[in-house]
């Protein structure tokens, strides 16, 4: 299969095979207007398979976010047809609004405009607890 | 501004000083009878705690300070659907300090965020207590005269036991402390505990479903309820709340010296003739709380201990 290359934007690469359509919802790319393309199950030496993220335009990407839902990924700027950058983001500290506090007896349940803050409590096991009841976040 | 959310806001040299205003106040209360005089302190009971308020207030009241508040969410404009948020800050406006007990664990950490007075967790839900750990840290540093170098052992409801976790955070950050994690299979301490606590200190621990066994190398025995509202079937919760009961037999083989704690309220997991021994510690546990809270009501306004 082949896909445009692109002159200005970003690749996000290594995405666990089947976590595109994830990272697509949470980073908010539907409300892009340039091209974005997800290719999913790409043939990857290191992982197997893989997923694939393209998007036509250098946008301000939330690193936590990526960090957070898959440590494993590469981002690679691509400016006048050339890589400029190419990076792994590393695990956020905080991560606000991108996981909901599933705990029945938290705050959050009952007060609706909270923000959903979830720190890092053990950087070794990836763990994340919510900034306000402690609930560990669950991983899909 | 400072918050009291969680015992680990406070480093242990805090709590330590914390520790110091409380002897002081202890063995010199006169001093401390005016330093709060206008200051007025707000207890905001979401959920009705009447030991807990009754030694905010008290501590309040024997620093010269006054109270305002409410001991239920019904007659609070909660009951109108008011947020948290909202509350704090129009209390923020008549009072310079804030005590708040609320059924929705992080409630108080919300109303720290939001209000403009200090803000202290008195219980959210069966999350943090820390005022019922700085209690148990006096009682154990009045009894044994240092926090280190010590096997405490807990016994009984340690999965859901609050103040269980928080007396072991606390603890796990003084040097040779060793736990003793007396409990059912059923109500062993959370893997959160073991793997985001224990590993990260110097401290060690066992556990083990024997009281007797544990009991003569024990300094500190912290008993714990069983309690009825933490469990969802019945059935488990009448096979498991006799388990662990204190009796003056189980206390023949413990050190002369041993402090009795308990978080209180009790039901029956410390037969009354303990009250007796010297050793049962939990009515002073209570004192020490009332004298906690005065200090820290203290620093968190910012009023200095008075000079000798």
């Amino acid at each position: 299969m082949i896909i445009d290359e692109i002159r200005n934007g970003i690749v996000i690469d290594h995405i666990r095979a089947g976590g595109a359509m994830e990272l697509y919802r949470i980073l908010g790319l539907e409300e892009l207007s340039c091209s974005v393309a997800i290719i999913k199950n790409a043939a990857s030496g290191k992982m197997g398979k893989k997923d694939i993220i393209k998007i036509d335009e250098v946008i301000d990407l939330d690193l936590d976010v990526l960090g957070y839902v898959d440590p494993g990924i590469t981002v690679n700027i691509i400016r006048e047809g050339e890589r400029v950058q190419k990076f792994k983001p590393d695990l956020p500290e905080r991560v606000t609004n991108v996981i909901k506090c599933k705990n029945p007896r938290c705050i959050t349940t009952t007060e609706q405009e909270l923000d959903h803050i979830f720190r890092l409590t053990d950087r070794e096991n990836r763990v994340y607890r919510c900034l306000y009841c402690d609930s560990p976040a669950k991983r899909k | 501004m400072r918050s009291l959310i969680d015992i680990l806001d406070l480093t242990p040299a805090e709590i330590e000083g914390l520790l110091d205003t409380a002897d002081d106040i202890i063995a010199r209360p006169d001093a401390y009878a005016h330093l709060c005089d206008r200051k007025k302190l707000a207890t905001l009971f979401f959920e009705p705690s009447t030991r807990t308020r009754l030694s905010f207030e008290a501590a309040m009241y024997e620093l010269g300070g006054q109270v305002i508040g409410f001991s239920e969410a019904s007659s609070s404009s909660a009951s109108k659907g008011e947020s948290v948020s909202d509350t704090v800050q129009v209390i923020s406006c008549y009072a310079d300090i804030i005590a708040m007990r609320h059924p929705k664990e992080g409630a108080p950490m919300v109303a720290s965020m939001k209000a403009s007075v200090p803000v202290i967790n008195a219980g959210d839900g069966g999350h943090n207590h820390p005022t019922q750990t700085l209690a148990d840290l006096c009682t154990i540093r009045r009894q044994m005269g240092r926090l280190d170098n010590l096997t405490v052992g807990f016994c009984g409801d340690l999965k859901f036991g609050r103040t269980v976790h928080s007396l072991i955070s606390a603890l796990s950050r003084h040097t040779g402390i060793k736990f003793v994690l007396i409990s059912p299979d059923e109500l062993r301490v959370p893997s959160y505990i073991r793997d985001e606590v224990l590993a990260h200190s110097t401290a060690t621990y066992v556990e083990t479903d024997s009281l007797e066994a544990a009991m003569p190398e024990l300094d500190i025995l912290y008993m714990t309820r069983v309690q009825r509202e933490r469990f969802f079937n019945e059935a488990d919760y009448i096979r498991l709340k006799d388990s662990y009961i204190l009796t003056p037999d189980k206390l023949a083989t413990a050190k002369e010296n041993m402090a009795i704690l308990h978080p209180l309220p009790r039901v029956n997991e410390i037969a009354v003739a303990v009250d007796n021994d010297p050793r049962a510690c939990y009515f002073k546990q209570v004192l020490n709380g009332k004298y906690m809270r005065m200090a820290l009501i203290l620093m968190l306004l910012g009023i200095e201990r008075p000079a000798k």
